[in-house]
């Protein structure tokens, strides 16, 4: 216990933690709009992109002869992210069949961008490994304050507009003709998805950003049928596997983005496993969802001819 | 002379390289119920798509309730029930939760006070009330096309627009669904609705639209259905993507008698 209390006054260790919670909760409350888009990918896009965009603030730091030079790579991440999930939005919106290919390319472009401008900056692809594959406990104090602003407008406009949205990516042709503002609506996931990416990058890495936004809702989606329960369980989750995978690896030396993914696939092997168990515990409720309401129908009307009649 | 609550003068519609709507003329008045009938293809679901804003046209005008399409139309009184879409969103949502995004309009973006009670009075119109709770994918298809349409209830509107709200429903859905429009027609709603042939609606329908290559063929009373295809117990339920009930609904249009007084529509 007393291990724990250590860990807690360790000022690295709390700004770890607070940073991987506060991303925690933020990045399942956006997963589950991409999961409802069929867009599960595009965090991993995004990802490639900000690759670009760290390697490019690296650029203009060294440049401009920053100390350190790298202080400019988040900030690069942040605008690349976002001009990137902006390109695919516009992208998708033009076409569904070039979407697939535009998110492709961007894959590509995005990591070979990255390594090529490191390379002109005057590093190695070695100084990309941080952001890669996540670095929390470097968190610095700047880090923190950009954590928590991004990730309070994340939560803010991802719960506070979540019936809007909901609207939007359920079903766009409604949407328009509820004189919603569609195209807003859109922009503000794809830029919701960008900041969320940056803030996760710190903590998993940008190769496995998508999974911290990913893999929280499909449990949330084992677990309820409801759009808001599934965020809610995915915030949950997200939180509770980024705070104990990041509190282990204190005292085992692994990757903490690596560990924290891990552990949210474990629980979703272990929730899918008990999943049809917990199932068949519940009263088969109503086996044949159909027959009641056909009945209340035929009183209803008084005037079908035999059911037979139907399926001729 | 009161105004036109849909009124579309010389519209064109392109989609990609296709002319789909070349000159369209459609004028519904208040408390009408107008059918709107055609083959597949002939640019029934372009029409209402774009009376509803969803499509631009390239040429002509389309105003709603008085006013053209834009951000001047009061959204709040029109009720869109688009044809089925696949229940099977990337995320489960509840009826309730689908039924509440009716609720949402123009720059109301957030959900009034007792959405929940409205959500579940809009399914109860419908019959499934006790479902509120239930996953749409749970639901039969005839059930989610209900969904949709307590979705459009839910804000109480003048004007209803339904792209074929039967097509693919078994028959005691289709006629709890003519037993709630019979409801809200007797209480002064408009109603725009595309349809194969005119089925359970056959009593409702004041007026119809053929519509066949993009143009109107014929606006008037509606067509007598052809013999046997109305009968008692004849079902056609049609599926979206298969040919043979194209041919069958072309039949049904072209040789059916039409009722007297109406125009001849003939090939």
């Amino acid at each position: 216990m007393s291990e724990i209390g250590y860990m807690l006054t360790d000022p690295l260790m709390q700004r770890a933690l607070l940073a991987a919670l506060l991303v925690g909760v933020s990045a399942p409350v956006v997963g589950t709009y991409l999961v409802q888009r069929r867009l599960a990918l595009l965090g991993d896009g995004i990802g490639h992109v900000a690759l670009t965009g760290v390697a490019l603030g690296w650029l203009v730091g060294a440049a401009l002869g920053l100390v350190p030079d790298d202080v400019l790579a988040v900030p690069g991440a942040v605008v690349a992210a976002v001009v990137g999930s902006v390109l695919i939005e516009v992208v998708r919106r033009r076409g569904r069949t070039s979407g697939d290919l535009a998110l492709a390319i961007m894959f590509y472009g995005g990591i070979a961008g990255g390594v090529l401008i490191i390379g002109i900056a005057g590093g190695s692809s070695g100084n990309l490994m941080a952001y890669l594959f996540g670095s929390i406990s470097t968190v610095t104090s700047t880090d923190l304050v950009l954590t928590i602003v991004l990730c309070t407008l994340i939560l803010m406009v991802g719960v506070g507009l979540r019936p809007a949205l909901f609207s939007v990516s359920h079903d766009e042709e409604f949407a328009i003709s509820s004189g919603l503002p569609v195209w807003a609506l859109n922009m503000a996931v794809a830029v919701l998805a960008a900041l969320t990416v940056t803030v996760a990058m710190r903590v998993v890495g940008l190769l496995l950003v998508s999974a911290l936004m990913i893999v929280p809702v499909a449990i949330g989606q084992l677990v309820t049928h409801s759009f808001r329960r599934t965020m809610a369980v995915g915030s949950v989750v997200g939180v509770v596997v980024c705070v104990v995978g990041l509190s282990i690896t204190y005292w085992y030396p692994v990757s903490p983005g690596a560990l924290i993914v891990v552990l949210a696939i474990a629980v979703y092997a272990v929730v899918a496993g008990l999943h049809p168990l917990l199932a068949r515990r519940r009263p088969a409720r109503d086996p044949h969802p159909d027959i009641p309401d056909d009945v209340e129908v035929e009183v209803a009307a008084t005037n079908t001819g035999p059911e037979g009649e139907c399926e001729r | 002379m009161t105004s036109p609550v849909i009124d579309a003068r010389g519209v064109h519609v392109r989609l990609g390289a296709s002319h789909v709507l070349r000159g369209v003329d459609l004028r519904v008045d208040p408390g009408e119920v107008v059918a709107l009938l055609g083959a597949n293809g002939s640019g029934k679901s372009t029409l209402v798509r774009t009376v509803v804003g969803v499509l631009t046209p390239s040429q002509g005008e389309v105003s709603l309730l008085g006013h053209p399409l834009g951000n001047g139309v009061p959204w709040h009184r029109v009720g869109y029930v688009p044809q089925r879409v696949s229940a099977a969103a990337g995320v489960p949502s509840t009826a309730a939760e689908v039924v509440a995004s009716g609720l949402l309009h123009g720059r109301r973006l957030a959900l009034p006070r007792g959405w929940r009670d409205r959500a579940r009075e809009a399914l109860d119109q419908v019959g499934l009330a006790d479902r509120a709770d239930d996953a749409t994918s749970q639901l039969s298809g005839g059930q989610q096309q209900r969904v949709l349409i307590a979705r459009a209830l839910v804000r109480e509107p003048e004007v209803l627009v339904l792209d074929e709200p039967v097509a693919g429903v078994d028959r005691p859905s289709q006629e709890a669904f003519a037993a709630t429009m019979t409801r809200l027609i007797g209480s002064g709603l408009t109603v725009l609705v595309v349809l194969h042939e005119l089925g359970e609606l056959a009593g409702l329908v004041t007026r119809a639209v053929v519509l066949r290559h993009g143009k109107v063929v014929h606006d008037g009373a509606p067509p007598r259905p052809h013999g046997g295809h109305d009968a008692t117990g004849h079902e056609h339920v049609h599926p979206h993507t298969s040919e043979l009930p194209v041919l069958t609904t072309e039949v049904g249009l072209t040789d059916g008698p039409l009722g007297t007084g109406s125009t001849e529509v003939g090939p």
